[in-house]
């Protein structure tokens, strides 16, 4: 799409990769808005050059956490340090972030051109450097030929796209992203997103990504972390969170769950749907939940089955089927589509576990 | 986190969607009676206010003498006794009144956006309050407090300051009370500017970039609110240059006194200036929307 990616490096994109990466670290951060504490004593750590999606529902506190660290919010207590500069009291015009905001924010009196160099203006760059520059980020963003459009001559990707490269252009050392593709429709969002995430590896800036859309955070994030009602609820790997979520807050916000009532015995071992399985981490014995992945469940036909089909949606190569136990559990299994033909609602199944639940509660906590 | 995420995103984002062309009109019989409605509609109104502006046109152009038509009322104008006087204050005080508006409201109305949304309701009531007020109570009210000046401090640098406002020449008063008029036409004009951007964000991307505030205030606010700017500007002028009632009760000549005062001595002048300051003011108005235009409207 772009002649950056297979072509030499312009200058202004060496310029970017070859500045030393800022990790950026919030201690104790709390923030509260009258009654409601947006964000209470969280400490979170965003290493250099790394790309981190900070997920969660809406009012979780991450929009204000990111908020925190471009300067917009002034935290009530806590620091904020960017490559090891306190800045928790520094005005945002000096805090050396790019950001890119949820809503359009291209200034509609100026140019795509106009707008990436807007910075650069601000920073009293020559008029030579500027436009080169900002010629360079809008070929990084694919834009090469839209320098003299106004934004309100650009769609809604366009516009995102010039507001990134805008963010770049003053070469900073964090680059935030606040739920930039959120919008847009479906095809650009996942389009962007990962042109987003090639720019990210190409530039090396450390980003912080904050979005509610954990597909989104999973496929673009080098670790993704989950806020809930302004605390720090797990920060790990797309791949961790997805197979060893902390809490069953985790387990359900990222990927589906089906919850098992289960028992755990004092060897160390759980009672599942008929089977038995061993056990990782400590949990108390007795009544427990057991987190189970649509993955980690087959469901076979049985005229003696206890549960029993209720909804079949096809999605391609496979097809989630759940089923229903009698004590009115629900459990999703996805099957490939091929081998789901007799899985119709209302056919008697077996269900049975294929793998450790990802996450064992216990029965009151789930 | 729930009010920051809905405050700054959401109707903006719903605000920057491009609703996509109005859907256009059905066809039939339907059609044909909205557009009868609409060709009656259109020539009452035109005839309301066209038909007082043609007979002043009409009176102004015929000759008395000859039964033809003359434009001495016309050339006239401008060499008539008082009006470049009247009309270059008018003008004068004008101008200030919009310059005195602007500084007072634009920072004004910015603020209460980015800053205290709380008291968005408050300023809008004061801003509004000139337009339930009668004008006579305002006058009656300025009168007394100007006649402290003798009546209190006579002798001080008070009292001098309360002369030197009311100097016939160029009566400063009159542009602090035409501010006070001012304020619905141009707080509603800058208002609905301000509602139509995402000032917020906007402000908010330029700090993000670097900009201090003055520059923020200078590069993006002004340019994103320009439009709003040039209406406030525009109605506070045709306020000024229409004006009578306070001119004329704090005994001060202006332009609209003095189309009044010589409408006895010369009616077919007086209506020719009122013709043509109509003119005036609708010129304003197509320059106005002239300068918005040069700014290409099309969606993507």
């Amino acid at each position: 799409m772009t002649a950056a990616v297979a072509g030499t490096p312009t200058a202004t994109v060496a310029e970017l990769r070859d500045r030393p990466p800022a990790d950026v670290v919030l201690s104790g951060v709390t923030r509260t808005y009258g009654s409601t504490t947006a964000l209470d004593a969280l400490d979170l750590h965003v290493a250099g050059g790394e790309f981190l999606a900070v997920l969660g529902p809406s009012g979780c506190g991450k929009t204000t956490a990111l908020r925190a660290i471009a300067g917009f919010e002034v935290p009530d207590a806590g620091t904020i340090t960017v490559g090891g500069r306190d800045v928790t009291t520094v005005p945002p015009s000096k805090r050396d972030m790019g950001m890119v905001f949820q809503a359009y924010s291209l200034f509609p009196n100026l140019t795509a051109a106009d707008n990436v160099a807007y910075g650069l203006a601000v920073r009293r760059r020559g008029r030579t450097e500027r436009r080169r520059r900002a010629a360079e980020l809008l070929e990084l963003v694919g834009l090469a030929d839209r320098g003299d459009r106004y934004p309100h001559q650009l769609s809604g990707g366009q516009q995102q796209r010039v507001a990134l490269a805008r963010a770049l252009a003053v070469a900073p050392q964090v680059l935030l992203l606040d739920e930039p593709l959120s919008a847009l429709d479906a095809q650009v969002r996942v389009q962007l997103r990962d042109e987003i995430r090639r720019i990210q590896l190409e530039l090396g800036t450390t980003t912080v990504f904050v979005t509610h859309d954990q597909a989104e955070a999973l496929s673009v994030a080098d670790r993704v972390a989950v806020l809930r009602a302004g605390r720090l609820e797990q920060v790990a790997s797309p791949d961790e969170l997805y197979s060893r979520p902390a809490t069953a807050f985790v387990a359900r916000f990222v990927g589906t769950t089906s919850a098992v009532p289960a028992q755990l015995r004092a060897d160390g071992q759980v009672d599942l749907l008929g089977t038995t399985r061993p056990v990782a981490g400590p949990v108390p014995v007795g009544d427990v939940v057991a987190l189970l992945r649509p993955e980690q469940v087959v469901l076979r036909p049985d005229a003696g089955g206890r549960g029993r089909v209720v909804t079949r949606t096809f999605s391609g190569g496979t097809t989630r089927v759940t089923a229903v136990l009698p004590d009115g559990t629900e459990v999703a299994a996805d099957v490939v589509s091929t081998e789901s033909t007799e899985l119709v609602p209302g056919t008697a199944v077996e269900v049975a576990p294929t793998a450790r639940p990802v996450l064992l509660v216990p029965a009151g906590d789930a | 986190m729930t009010a920051v995420d809905t405050a700054a995103g959401l109707p903006a984002a719903a605000a920057a969607v491009d609703p996509g062309p109005a859907p256009t009109g059905r066809r039939g019989p339907r059609r044909a009676g909205v557009r009868v409605a609409r060709a009656v509609l259109f020539t009452v109104l035109g005839a309301y206010f066209l038909v007082p502006i043609a007979a002043s046109v009409a009176f102004t152009v015929r000759d008395r003498g000859t039964g033809g038509l003359t434009a001495r009322w016309y050339t006239g104008i401008p060499s008539a006794d008082g009006f470049a006087e009247t009309f270059g204050r008018s003008l004068t005080l004008g101008l200030l009144t919009v310059a005195g508006t602007l500084l007072l409201l634009l920072p004004t109305v910015v603020l209460v956006t980015l800053r205290l949304p709380r008291v968005r309701r408050v300023v809008e009531f004061l801003c509004l309050l000139p337009l339930v007020l009668p004008p006579i109570a305002l006058v009656v009210g300025v009168r007394s407090v100007l006649s402290w000046a003798p009546d209190h401090f006579y002798g001080t640098p008070l009292a001098d300051a309360f002369f030197a406002l009311q100097e016939p020449d160029l009566p400063w008063i009159l542009v602090l009370v035409y501010v006070v008029l001012a304020l619905p036409f141009a707080h509603r004009a800058l208002d609905a500017g301000v509602r139509a951007v995402d000032l917020g964000t906007l402000t908010e991307a330029a700090r993000n970039l670097g900009a201090s505030w003055p520059r923020v205030l200078v590069t993006v606010v002004v340019p994103a609110l320009r439009t709003a700017v040039l209406n406030a500007a525009f109605l506070t002028l045709a306020l000024v240059l229409g004006e009578f009632t306070i001119a004329s009760l704090l005994g001060f000549r202006t332009f609209p006194t003095w189309i009044v005062e010589i409408s006895g001595a010369s009616p077919q002048l007086s209506v020719s200036v009122s013709v043509l300051s109509l003119l005036l003011t609708w010129g304003l108005l197509v320059l106005i929307s002239a300068l918005d235009r040069r700014r290409p409207r099309t969606t993507a």
